[in-house]
C-alpha cells in the first residue's frame, strides 16, 4: 500500500454527466478494508452510476478512483476486476443456459487464467469444481449444482448473483441493490448470508432496505442528486436531521 | 464433489464414427440413388464452411453475416498459389487458411468491440469491401471471370502421391480435412475456450466482468472461424477448378447462415453438417422437379424459423426426448400393473 492510512478503496471528487443531464456531481467516497460500507439514496440518485465508474463500466468526466493506492480511474471492468474488485447486478445478469455449478467455474481466477487453452477440457479440472461446489454451499445453493442458472429460483438466482462476484475471492465486493424484488423470507435469509460474509470481505452495498443496511453496514452514506449529502455510522445517521427530513429516516 | 467427465467430450465419438463411416463409403453407393460423385464434394465442403461459421454463430453467438469473404479469400489465395507460384496441395492449402486467417484477423480487429445488430452490420459492410475488390482487382482477381482452370495438384506423401483429377479422390481429402476439421472443432468447443466463449454468448458484459478480454476472445475465435472459411474455399476452388466472386457475394453468405440455422447449430454440433445436407438435397431433390426450388427452400426457412427456431437437430433432441420420457412411462406402468 502506498500509504497505510489510505483507505482500500477511494473515490474523489467524481463527475458524471449523460449528454446535459449531471448523474454524479461531485462524489467522494472512501471504503476502509474489512468494513461494510452502506450507499443509500433514493431512486435515480446515481447510486448504480457511481458503481458502475468505480467499477469501470463508464469512465467519470472527472475525479479520480483509488483502490490500494493505485490509480484505476477510466481503467476496463475486466482490468478492475483482476486486481480484486467483483460486483454484482441490481438486475440479475448471469450466464442464463450455464448450470449453476458452470457458472462459478468461468469466474474462477484459476479458470479465467487458461481460458486460452483450446483442447483441456473445464470437466476434468475437479479441483475447480470443488471450489466451486463450496462456493456454491456459502450461499446456500448446495444441491443445485447441476440446475440451469435460468430454471432457479428468483431468490436462487440473486444468491448466485452474488456466488458469481464472490467466486473471484474479491478483495473489495460491491453488491448493488442484493434484496431487490426479495419476498421477506429470502431477505432474512439473504441478510444472514452477508452477516457470514461480512467477516471475510470487504464490501459496499447498494440497498433500499433500510433496516438490513442498518443492521449490516458499519458505515453508510447517502447520495442525493448525484451528491454525499451525509455519511456516518448508523447510529450517526439516525440523528442526522438530513436523513430524518428525507423519507429514508422513518426507518431508522 | 467429483464430476465425471461426460463421454461426448471424447476425441472421436460415436455419432462421428457414424458420419464418418456413411461419408468414407459414399462413393460406393451415391449413383445407386441417383446422385453423382460431385454432389459429395460440394456437401463435405460446404460442411466444413458451416461447422467454423457455427463457432460463431452458435458457440459465441456473434452474428457474421458476410462469412463468404474468408471462403472467397481462401478460394482465390489456393488459387493464385498454383497458377502464379507453383502447383502444390499442401502450400495452397496452407496459404489458403491463412490468407482467410488474415483477412478474418482484419476485419476483426474492426469489429470486435461491437455486438449484436451492430456487430452483423459491420460483418456485412466488411464482406461486401472483400467481394467488391474481387470484382475490381482484375490483375489480381481476374475481376467477374474470377481465376480459372485451377489445378487440382497431385497429393504428394513423399513415398507415393494420388492424383486429385477424379471427383473421387477429391471427395475422400475433403472428407480426411472434414474429419480433421470436426475432431478439431469438436475438441475446441468442449475446451476451456470454448467454454468461455459460451459465456460470452450468453453475457458479455458479465464475462468483462469476472476479468475476461472479452475483446480477445472475439478476435481470435473469428479468425479461427475465418481460417476454417479459408480451408473450405481452397476445397471449393479445386472442386470447381476456379475461382470467383460469387461466393463471396452477400447471398451466398446467406446461404451458410441458412444452413447452420435450418440444420439447429444452436443447439447441436451437428446442425451446420445436417443444414449443409438438407440445403444441397432440397437442390439437387427439389431442383430435379421445379426451377423454383429456391423459393421452397426459402419457406421451409422461414417454416422453421417460425416454428422451430431451434431447427432439425433440435426437432430431433425434441424427439428423443419424448420417446425417452414415453418409454420410461410405460416401464412404469407396466411395472405397475405386475405389482397388482
Amino acid at each position: 500500500m502506498a500509504d497505510s492510512a489510505e483507505p482500500l478503496f477511494v473515490a474523489s471528487h467524481l463527475h458524471k454527466r449523460f449528454g446535459h443531464q449531471v448523474v454524479l456531481e461531485e462524489i467522494t467516497l472512501a471504503f476502509r478494508q474489512g468494513e461494510v460500507s452502506g450507499i443509500m439514496g433514493p431512486n435515480g440518485a446515481g447510486k448504480t452510476t457511481c458503481f458502475n465508474v468505480l467499477t469501470g463500466r463508464y469512465k467519470p468526466d472527472r475525479g479520480q478512483v483509488r483502490f490500494d493506492g493505485e490509480d484505476i480511474t477510466g481503467l476496463p471492468p475486466r482490468t478492475i476486476a483482476r486486481k480484486g474488485v467483483s460486483r454484482s447486478f441490481q438486475l440479475i445478469n448471469l450466464f442464463n443456459d450455464f448450470t449453476a455449478l458452470e457458472s462459478i467455474l468461468v469466474a474462477l481466477p484459476e479458470v479465467r487464467e487458461r481460458g486460452f487453452n483450446m483442447i483441456g477440457s473445464l470437466s476434468r479440472d475437479s479441483a475447480a469444481m470443488d471450489r466451486a461446489a463450496a462456493i456454491l454451499q456459502q450461499v446456500g445453493l448446495a444441491g443445485k449444482e447441476r440446475e440451469p442458472s435460468k430454471m432457479l429460483s428468483y431468490g436462487d438466482r440473486r444468491a448466485l448473483e452474488i456466488a458469481v462476484a464472490l467466486a473471484p475471492e474479491p478483495r473489495i465486493l460491491f453488491l448493488d441493490e442484493p434484496t431487490s424484488g426479495m419476498g421477506t423470507q429470502a431477505t432474512i435469509r439473504l441478510a444472514n448470508l452477508l452477516a457470514d460474509l461480512k467477516r471475510r470481505y470487504t464490501m459496499v452495498i447498494i440497498e433500499h432496505d433500510m433496516k438490513f443496511l442498518f443492521e449490516l453496514a458499519d458505515r453508510i452514506s447517502v447520495i442525493h442528486w448525484g451528491q454525499v449529502i451525509a455519511e456516518g455510522s448508523p447510529a450517526e445517521l439516525r440523528a442526522n436531521k438530513w436523513v430524518q427530513a428525507s423519507n429514508l429516516g422513518k426507518l431508522a | 464433489m467429483a464430476l465425471k467427465p461426460s463421454t461426448s467430450e471424447g476425441l472421436v465419438t460415436r455419432p462421428m464414427l457414424i458420419l464418418f463411416a456413411v461419408l468414407v463409403s459414399l462413393p460406393l453407393w451415391i449413383e445407386t440413388v441417383g446422385l453423382y460423385q460431385y454432389l459429395g464434394i460440394e456437401i463435405v465442403v460446404w460442411m466444413i464452411y458451416a461447422l467454423g461459421f457455427n463457432l460463431l454463430l452458435g458457440y459465441t453467438g456473434l452474428p457474421s453475416f458476410g462469412h463468404g469473404a474468408y471462403f472467397g479469400v481462401g478460394a482465390y489465395a489456393f488459387g493464385l498459389v498454383q497458377l502464379r507460384v507453383v502447383e502444390s496441395l499442401w502450400l495452397g492449402l496452407l496459404v489458403g487458411i491463412l490468407a482467410a486467417m488474415v483477412a478474418g484477423a482484419l476485419v476483426a480487429g474492426l469489429i470486435s468491440h461491437r455486438r449484436g445488430i451492430y456487430y452483423a452490420l459491420m460483418t456485412i459492410a466488411c464482406g461486401q469491401v472483400f467481394w467488391f475488390t474481387a470484382m475490381k482487382w482484375r490483375s489480381v482477381t481476374g475481376g467477374e471471370d474470377g481465376l480459372l482452370n485451377v489445378a487440382r495438384p497431385t497429393i504428394d506423401l513423399g513415398l507415393f502421391s494420388i492424383g486429385l483429377r477424379g471427383n473421387t479422390p477429391l471427395y475422400y481429402l475433403a472428407v480426411a480435412l472434414f474429419g480433421v476439421t470436426v475432431i478439431g472443432l469438436w475438441r475446441l468447443v468442449h475446451s476451456r475456450f470454448g467454454t468461455v466463449l459460451k459465456a460470452i454468448k450468453q453475457n458479455e458484459m458479465r464475462a468483462g466482468f469476472v476479468g475476461y478480454n472479452v475483446w480477445l476472445y472475439k478476435f481470435l475465435v473469428f479468425t479461427i472461424s475465418a481460417g476454417i472459411a479459408g480451408l473450405a474455399g481452397s476445397l471449393f476452388a479445386m472442386a470447381q477448378k476456379s475461382a470467383y466472386p460469387d461466393v463471396m457475394s452477400l447471398h451466398a453468405a446467406g446461404l451458410v447462415v441458412m444452413m447452420t440455422l435450418i440444420g439447429g447449430g444452436f443447439v447441436s454440433f451437428w446442425g451446420p453438417v445436417v443444414g449443409a445436407t438438407v440445403f444441397f438435397l432440397a437442390r439437387d431433390l427439389l431442383g430435379a422437379f421445379t426451377e423454383t426450388w429456391l423459393l421452397w427452400y426459402g419457406l421451409m426457412f422461414m417454416g422453421i424459423v417460425l416454428f422451430k427456431p431451434e431447427g432439425i437437430a433440435g426437432a430431433w433432441q425434441e424427439a428423443v426426448r419424448r420417446r425417452r420420457t414415453a418409454r420410461a412411462r410405460t416401464v412404469a406402468d407396466l411395472s405397475d400393473s405386475r405389482r397388482k
